[in-house]
């Protein structure tokens, strides 16, 4: 008897190990789920959520519990899919969706150079220096419109590439 | 020189189609004149546009380079007559998407002066393959068949591969179109000259020049070519004339019995296809230096007045070459620039003769399509389908938008060669379903690889603010820190200087 109770607490102690060794060293499930629904998302880091990039608004959704119908550019597309993988019910989208691809552009003889839109840019599309034009580099530009705002001479605006 | 020989491969599916050549195939082939203006679009084949390098303004000789290729994938493209550059603007042209792209105008002055050039280089065969390969890049030579792909950089792809075999493709399978045809009736000693540059620029030992059996006047003057050059490595093939069987893949089958494996290349089963006219623009530029700056293409259907076949210059516009051809006739109604098959319909005639264009179709009316009823599953589309896909099981994914599914049933392999639309009891428009299919699924990769590029660029940014920050904080605490210490002495100091002050007064 003794060496069957053994045998059982010796098991139970090395499956403990492993499985406290495991859920230290391998990436946690909530952490590979808010990759996966970063991945559905659009990365126009715009901020229209309310959070201030794809991934934070990823891991809102994950760990936070954030409705999954707050993301314009991703459209009610991205809802669907959303849902499809958390298993939520599709809600329909709570603002209106964008309208296309857009791309933002300067009008680059009122730019005065204050850099501000080069700051506020989250991917990095605007080069320029202080008191020189700017301009947006437009492969890089995700049309979040988040450098029309900060521009004190109202010379950016969006252009529909549909 | 050996008999024409039917062949061991099979091809699955396909069909017997009405061919309509003899209307085109009447005449020789006749030269159009220098037209007034020439529209040449700096993208005339696969891969990046070229950079023009021309300015407006500018006079140019015919040959002379006016665009350079720019990326990786791409040909240069040459001017088609002697003449002054007048504009570069968007052009209507012919094209999957969107209607108009940067050309190069230019105004002739109808003198067709051709550049001189400075040095004579040796004959090919004393060259290197890879210095030859790099003169090939130069001439603007694409793949003439339809495909325009940069026949360089094909062959580039070519010898890293094991190769067995060259395949000359005189197939020209689709109805109307008879330009290789006559090509090869007239110029036969370009065409194999050209396959004999390839064979030595490949080091390759078989070379099958292979031609359908609707044309023997060409096989007939090819056979004669053959033997007057005693070239036993080049062999004529004859295959039967089944609609698709000049596809490259295709192609490979019938004449080795080898499958091209699924989004593979001939070249990965040891063959490399070229066009009949691509061999003879390779011929030209080598041996003639002329780059390339004019194809022949077939002018015909009876919406032309007199079809025939064109020698014409790249970049003449497809008004001009009807013009030519005795203009429309009054039942003229649907313009097709290709085939009646793969070929696209436009509704302009301002569009220019490009490298790829190989037809001019003026029908007199569109062919009569019934009604779109629910498919029955008769499974004929399966039945002709070269590829061996299931047209009807890829048209249920397509109308769901399942990309997943598309994929996995080999969409990707369509070669949108309409047969499957020609056979369909309930006249489902299957080929361009699937066209626009494969559209929605480049998109989405397209928009995932978007997604991708603003996720790391945006991680970039975030650590590189961080450190930013980081190294600010350090910066400041150093400063505090500093502070701190030089403190004690320099109020010190700065007591003693006031006493010394003091003690002045």
């Amino acid at each position: 008897m003794w060496t069957a109770i053994l045998t059982i607490a010796l098991i139970a102690l090395l499956a403990g190990l492993a499985l406290s060794y495991a859920s230290r060293s391998l990436p946690s499930r909530s952490d590979s789920l808010v990759e996966q629904v970063n991945e559905l998302l659009p990365q126009t880091q715009c901020a229209q959520c309310g959070y201030p990039g794809c991934r934070p608004y990823a891991a809102a959704i994950v760990k936070g519990g954030a409705p999954i119908n707050l993301c314009p550019p991703g459209g009610q597309d991205t809802v669907r899919r959303l849902a499809c993988l958390l298993g939520q019910d599709v809600l329909s989208l709570a603002t209106t969706a964008a309208p296309g691809r857009a791309l933002a552009v300067i009008d680059e003889a009122r730019c005065i150079g204050c850099t501000h839109c080069r700051s506020a840019c989250p991917v990095d599309a605007i080069v320029g220096a202080h008191q020189l034009m700017h301009t947006i580099i437009e492969v890089e530009c995700t049309g979040c419109a988040l450098c029309i705002a900060p521009c004190p001479v109202d010379c950016i605006s969006m252009r529909s590439l549909a | 020189m050996s008999a024409p020989t039917y062949d061991l491969g099979k091809l699955h599916g396909g069909l017997r189609l009405e061919d309509h050549k003899s209307e085109s195939t009447a005449h020789a082939i006749q030269r159009a004149p220098v037209p007034k203006h020439l529209v040449l679009p700096i993208a005339q084949h696969v891969g990046d546009a070229a950079q023009p390098i021309v300015g407006i303004g500018e006079r140019v000789l015919k040959g002379q380079l006016i665009a350079e290729p720019d990326g990786t994938l791409g040909a240069p493209v040459h001017a088609s007559s002697s003449g002054k550059v007048v504009a570069i603007e968007p052009w209507p042209v012919v094209r999957r998407y969107g209607a108009k792209a940067p050309c190069i105008v230019i105004e002739c002055d109808g003198e067709d002066r051709a550049i001189e050039r400075a040095d004579t280089p040796p004959p090919y065969d004393t060259l290197p393959p890879d210095v030859l390969l790099t003169m090939i890049l130069q001439g603007g030579i694409v793949g003439l068949g339809g495909a325009v792909f940069p026949t360089a950089q094909k062959l580039m792809q070519a010898v890293t591969c094991e190769l067995t075999f060259l395949i000359l493709n005189g197939v020209e399978c689709e109805p109307y179109i008879s330009c290789d045809d006559v090509l090869m009736r007239e110029h036969a000693h370009r065409v194999l000259g050209g396959a004999q540059i390839l064979m030595h620029a490949l080091s390759l030992d078989i070379g099958y020049v292979v031609v359908e059996s609707d044309k023997p006047e060409a096989i007939r003057r090819l056979a004669d070519v053959l033997g007057e050059l005693g070239d036993d490595r080049l062999v004529l093939k004859q295959v039967p004339t089944i609609y698709p069987s000049g596809g490259e893949d295709q192609l490979v089958q019938l004449v080795t019995n080898l499958e091209v494996p699924s989004g593979g290349l001939p070249t990965d089963v040891g063959c490399l296809v070229q066009n009949v006219g691509t061999a003879a623009a390779i011929h030209d530029w080598i041996i003639e230096h002329e780059p390339l700056v004019s194809r022949i293409t077939t002018v015909t259907g009876d919406g032309i007045a007199q079809p025939m076949n064109v020698d014409v210059r790249l970049g003449t516009t497809v008004a001009d070459i009807v013009n030519f051809a005795g203009g429309y006739t009054e039942r003229a109604q649907q313009l097709i620039i290709g085939g009646p098959m793969t070929g696209k319909s436009v509704t302009t005639d301002e569009v220019p003769i490009v490298k790829a264009t190989n037809c001019i179709l003026v029908l007199s009316e569109p062919p009569v399509i019934g009604d779109e009823r629910p498919c029955i599953r008769c499974g004929e589309c399966a039945e002709v389908c070269p590829i061996q896909l299931l047209p009807q099981q890829l048209f249920w994914y397509a109308c769901a938008d399942a990309e997943g599914k598309l994929r996995r049933h080999g969409l990707t392999d369509c070669i949108e060669c309409g047969c499957c639309d020609l056979v369909c009891p309930s006249h489902i428009p299957l080929t361009a379903d699937f066209r626009k299919a494969k559209g929605r699924i480049r998109e989405l990769a397209d928009e995932k690889a978007r997604a991708e590029r603003a996720r790391r660029r945006f991680e970039a940014r975030n650590q590189r603010l961080d450190e930013e920050r980081q190294q600010r904080d350090r910066d400041l605490a150093q400063q505090k820190e500093t502070a701190k210490r030089a403190g004690p002495a320099a109020i010190a100091e700065i007591l003693r200087r006031k006493q010394q002050k003091s003690d002045e007064d």
